[in-house]
């Protein structure tokens, strides 16, 4: 295929009625990084022989997730009619934990590509950020995507979105990514449909930053959206927020590889490059301005990101601690929504207390420090942050279970969401049951279309963080979408189970549960671990307590028989060696009074999804 | 089969360091020949030992003289160390089968011995022996040649565990063996396996109570190991047979202490029981007392004052070794003075005569905290203890790798 714009507009001097600024909007394995591909190729950005399966997607966890967590953006030519213009591709993050960050890439929009699997339909992801787009006044175009498939039903799902968004189930176009049918198509109707962007190009430059990234040659690499002015190399720019000011060492765009430019103009989208090394100087969501000349008022919708879920974080060999530090305050200059500080565990040793945007957010923060730092890590339960008062007013905010006051507590607030979940009709059953045992309350149920339903309820975000996800999966065959948003503070009757070895505390097992679980996970954690902690020499009672209450009791029997029968001459220098590696595995043994505990009954007991990642490491 | 230990290259001439001259004087001289030949391969036994069809050309004759050339090299690698000359204060015949060979074979052999290196007096002369091809001749042909004891391989008394065990000879011809090397003026021990798979505490204590109503004057006792790469470790994992549990092994160890005593046996190592201090194995005391052997044959090892080696496993690559000029070792390892205490304590732990704490104090210096732990919890000795030295209780005994292992720290 060959480009059909033969030539492109010129950055900084782009006339902004010719720029079209729009995302796609899709669920995890919907099919837009190949869509973005074959948008590549078709506008001669990237030529087929440079084509590497999903260019977008550059971090190695992503591309086998398949998912986007970092967007980017992509500036291609077009041309319709005579006439050439610029289309800016953002790259949204399609996961809930990065809600915000999708929130700031849709503002630099004027319009979506509402891209739905034409065999699967939409998911609960695509709804909620569909719903964001539609309050940021998107142009939405609804596409269906991967029309070659045997399964594709392009008439029922193009109905439902039809449903969605109004308009007419004939609307909808069809493409197919994967072997570029329609896309074409879709680019003219970029063009047709979303508005240009409108902007002051006389006044103070603002631009808003919806991604930075960092770059371990070029330090951070902030993305921008300009609104009004423009700006240019070698200016010094002002972060709004932050009043912090730097020089402006180069300005461009991506297409898709970074090129330098003379400038941004109103409308258009690229990158900064002043020198920063640290992504919390250039926060997603704030305005950039002119340090000389300065606008008055910066861009709405600027906010931290703020942590919804801890875990601490430890090293299996305590001798890694340093390394794990110097992980992580790498990490952190790339992903500002990273928070963590240290933490000493009576059984883990020194670790630190991380705070995450959510579950997927944590999954992808250990994995890197684990791939791209080489380090072995255990990461306690995931934790919710809890407000609690006591009887004598005083205030405490809980992050790690262990920290939950033993005195007269008079409440706790504990953090809710509002949950979306997207299901064929005959899991509804399933789904209603599985939200009531976590403490669910319904706020509605609706039909999509014939058979998908789509239901909504108020949870504690606590209840989610442990294993809902996974349940929901297995409980409806992997048909389930869920998604959820922040809902505030709810009161909850909750207690502290704490975990006793031998009459001695395990902070790392503490949990905050309800009142009416306690029991059940008493139960749940004394049992694994008897499976989990190997005999001793004496027997080791485990107890479950709220407070001094024992609520559960197991017991792991004495070891009686530890002696190789025949020790002779030719068994002494394997003998002395299986000794020596013994010793080596006593290593990796954390004492708990007297009893012996193996990093991997850890490890195991914490994590929620042992299996699934056995299955993934399986691969 | 059980592999080797990995160490460092053996030199070729078999030559020794000069570290070996260190403390000689202080140590006893043992010989130990391995005799690979079975005539079948029993289900449990992962053992050096071959059936005729796996030897590979090597014939029990050409053997023998591969034997005794090991013989004239260890006597010249001795003397080429600068170390004394010393008469063994103990030879063992071990396998394999060496009653595989005929008496005389056997006595030829502890001949050659005897003429390189002398015996010394009172010296213990053991081979093992398989009931089924061993009569009154036969031991009176050892005997005459100067064997003083042997060790037949009971395992149990019940048909049905020897099944299991692939073990094919008929629980009389045991007693028909002991009486035999009785009247020959031998020594006598027998070996038994407990916790077979199927074997309840009823049978294994009749297979007690038959080998005590032998009057035989030691008894060893080994719990059933099931070794990777056997047929019967095969059998357990295709489920076939049931897993040895280690509480049941407990219980049946603690059987045959109580048994074992009651008949007037009295323990002196994990696994060992004798009727009286003289009839105790010098020889595999020599082993837990850290003395020093030359194990003669393939796969055999030998441990001279702290150097270790062990010879190739197959009996036709020892003869290639053997008939080159070279050192049949592997591979060897020079100890230093940590891990020589290490094994000293992994040893002596073992036996009755105990540990001395001195040698755990010069390896931890965190010893007292274990070691008072162990008398709380009734696993050593009280007395012996306070006086400086380790012995293990009934309890300690069956915990005894624990032990070891919060010894060394």
């Amino acid at each position: 295929m060959s480009p059909r714009a033969k030539t492109r507009l010129e950055p900084a001097k782009t006339n902004p009625d010719f720029i079209r600024n729009f995302c796609i909007i899709a669920h995890i394995d919907h099919g837009k990084s190949t869509l973005a591909d074959r948008m590549l190729q078709l506008t001669g950005v990237v030529d087929d022989r440079s084509m590497r399966a999903q260019y977008l997607d550059r971090m190695d966890i992503e591309r086998e997730r398949g998912i986007t967590i970092k967007s980017q953006a992509v500036r291609m030519p077009w041309e319709v009619d005579g006439q050439v213009y610029a289309l800016n591709m953002i790259d949204t993050p399609g996961h809930v934990d990065f809600t915000y960050e999708v929130s700031r890439s849709l503002a630099a929009c004027e319009g979506a590509v509402l891209l739905v699997d034409a065999a699967q339909g939409i998911e609960a992801q695509t709804l909620a950020n569909l719903y964001l787009a539609m309050e940021n006044d998107l142009e939405i175009i609804p596409v269906l995507n991967k029309i070659d498939l045997p399964a594709a039903q392009p008439e029922k799902y193009a109905e439902e979105l039809a449903n969605l968004i109004g308009g007419n189930p004939e609307d909808c176009l069809r493409v197919s990514g994967k072997t570029g049918v329609g896309v074409d198509a879709l680019l003219d109707k970029i063009v047709a449909t979303i508005p240009n962007p409108i902007g002051d190009a006389n006044a103070p430059a603002r631009a808003m930053i919806f991604d930075s990234v960092y770059d371990s040659y070029r330090g951070v690499v902030t993305y921008v959206r300009m609104i009004d002015g423009s700006l240019a190399p070698r200016e010094r720019i002002q972060m709004m927020s932050t009043k912090a000011v730097h020089e402006l060492l180069e300005i461009g765009v991506s297409s898709p590889e970074p090129e330098p430019t003379k400038g941004l103009g109103v409308g258009e989208v690229g990158y900064l490059i002043t020198g920063v090394k640290d992504v919390r100087q250039s926060k997603v969501g704030d305005t950039v301005t002119n340090a000389q000349k300065p606008a008055t008022d910066a861009l709405k919708g600027y906010k931290d990101p703020l942590p919804m879920v801890y875990s601490g974080i430890y090293p299996i060999d305590g001798s890694d601690y340093p390394n794990l530090r110097e992980a992580l305050d790498k990490l952190k200059l790339s992903d500002a929504a990273l928070a963590y500080e240290p933490e000493t565990s009576v059984a883990l040793g020194f670790g630190f207390r991380c705070g995450f945007l959510g579950l997927l957010h944590l999954e992808i923060v250990t994995e890197r420090l684990e791939r791209e730092f080489g380090l072995d890590l255990i990461a306690t339960a995931p934790s919710v942050v809890y407000e609690v008062t006591m009887d004598d007013g005083k205030e405490i905010t809980v992050t790690n279970p262990s920290e939950f006051p033993t005195g007269k507590v008079k409440t706790v607030l504990e953090p809710i969401v509002k949950a979306t979940i997207l299901a064929p009709k005959d899991y509804v059953g399933v789904i209603m049951e599985l939200c009531q045992g976590r403490r669910g309350i319904m706020i509605d149920m609706q039909y999509l279309g014939e058979d998908r339903v789509q239901l909504r309820y108020t949870l504690p975000l606590a209840e989610i963080v442990f294993d809902f996800f996974d349940q929901l999966k297995s409980k409806t065959q992997g048909y389930a979408s869920l998604d959820y948003e922040e809902a505030g503070l709810s009161q909850g009757d909750l207690v502290k189970v704490d975990l006793l070895l031998q009459g001695e505390q395990v902070d790392a097992f503490s949990a905050i549960v309800h009142k009416d679980k306690a029991y059940a996970y008493g139960v749940m954690i004394t049992g694994k671990l008897r499976e989990l902690i190997p005999r001793q020499q004496f027997e080791v009672p485990i107890q479950a307590a709220i407070g001094s209450r024992i609520i559960a009791r197991e017991s792991i029997r004495a070891m009686r028989k530890d002696v190789l029968a025949k020790c002779y001459g030719g068994d002494i220098s394997r003998k002395r060696k299986l000794l020596e590696k013994q010793k080596e595995g006593k290593k990796r043994m954390k004492m708990v009074g007297r009893v012996e505990v193996p990093q991997e009954a850890f490890i195991a007991a914490l994590s929620t999804d042992g299996e699934k990642k056995g299955e993934k490491k399986g691969k | 089969m059980a592999s080797l230990p990995s160490g460092d290259p053996a030199p070729l001439d078999g030559s020794l360091p000069n570290s070996v001259l260190v403390g000689e004087a202080e140590r006893t001289f043992h010989a130990y020949l391995h005799i690979p030949f079975c005539r079948v391969r029993c289900g449990y036994c992962d053992f050096n030992t071959y059936t005729s069809s796996e030897l590979r050309g090597v014939t029990q004759n050409s053997f023998l003289e591969d034997l005794h050339r090991e013989i004239e090299l260890s006597k010249s690698v001795i003397a080429s160390a600068g170390l004394a000359e010393r008469k063994f204060s103990s030879i063992f015949f071990g396998g394999g089968t060496p009653t595989q060979l005929e008496a005389k074979q056997l006595a030829a052999t502890l001949g050659i011995l005897a003429d390189s290196f002398g015996i010394a007096a009172g010296a213990e002369i053991t081979t093992e022996a398989n009931p089924d091809n061993v009569d009154l001749a036969y031991f009176e042909t050892l005997s005459a040649a100067g064997f003083t004891r042997v060790s037949l391989g009971m395992q149990s008394a019940v048909p049905q565990v020897l099944a299991v065990l692939d073990r094919t000879h008929n629980p009389e011809n045991v007693n028909r063996a002991v009486r035999a090397a009785k009247q020959a003026g031998l020594q006598t021990s027998v070996d038994l396996i407990y916790g077979t798979p199927g074997e309840s505490i009823a049978q294994w204590r009749e297979s007690l109570e038959v080998a005590i109503s032998l009057d035989v004057d030691h008894i060893s006792a080994y719990s059933l190991i099931v070794e990777p790469g056997t047929k019967l470790a095969q059998q357990i994992k295709n489920g076939k047979v049931a897993e040895p549990d280690e509480d049941e092994q407990a219980d049946k160890y603690e059987l045959a202490d109580e048994l074992l005593s009651g008949g007037g046996f009295e323990w002196y190592e994990v696994s060992n029981w004798s009727k009286s201090a003289a009839t105790r194995s010098t020889h595999n005391l020599a082993y837990w007392r850290s003395n020093d052997w030359w194990g003669y044959g393939p796969g055999a090892h030998s441990h001279i004052g702290g150097t270790r080696w062990w010879n190739v496993k197959h009996p036709a690559t020892y003869s290639e070794k053997i008939e080159g000029g070279k050192s049949p070792a592997l591979a060897r390892e020079i100890l230093d003075d940590h891990t020589r205490n290490v094994e000293r304590i992994l040893l002596e732990l073992r036996i009755s005569e105990g540990l001395n704490i001195e040698t755990v104090k010069s390896l931890n210096e965190n010893s007292a905290k274990p070691i008072s732990q162990f008398i709380a919890d009734g696993l050593v000795d009280a007395r012996t203890a306070l006086d400086g030295r380790l012995v293990l209780t009934l309890k300690g005994r069956l915990l005894a790798d624990s032990l070891v292992r919060q010894l060394i720290g």
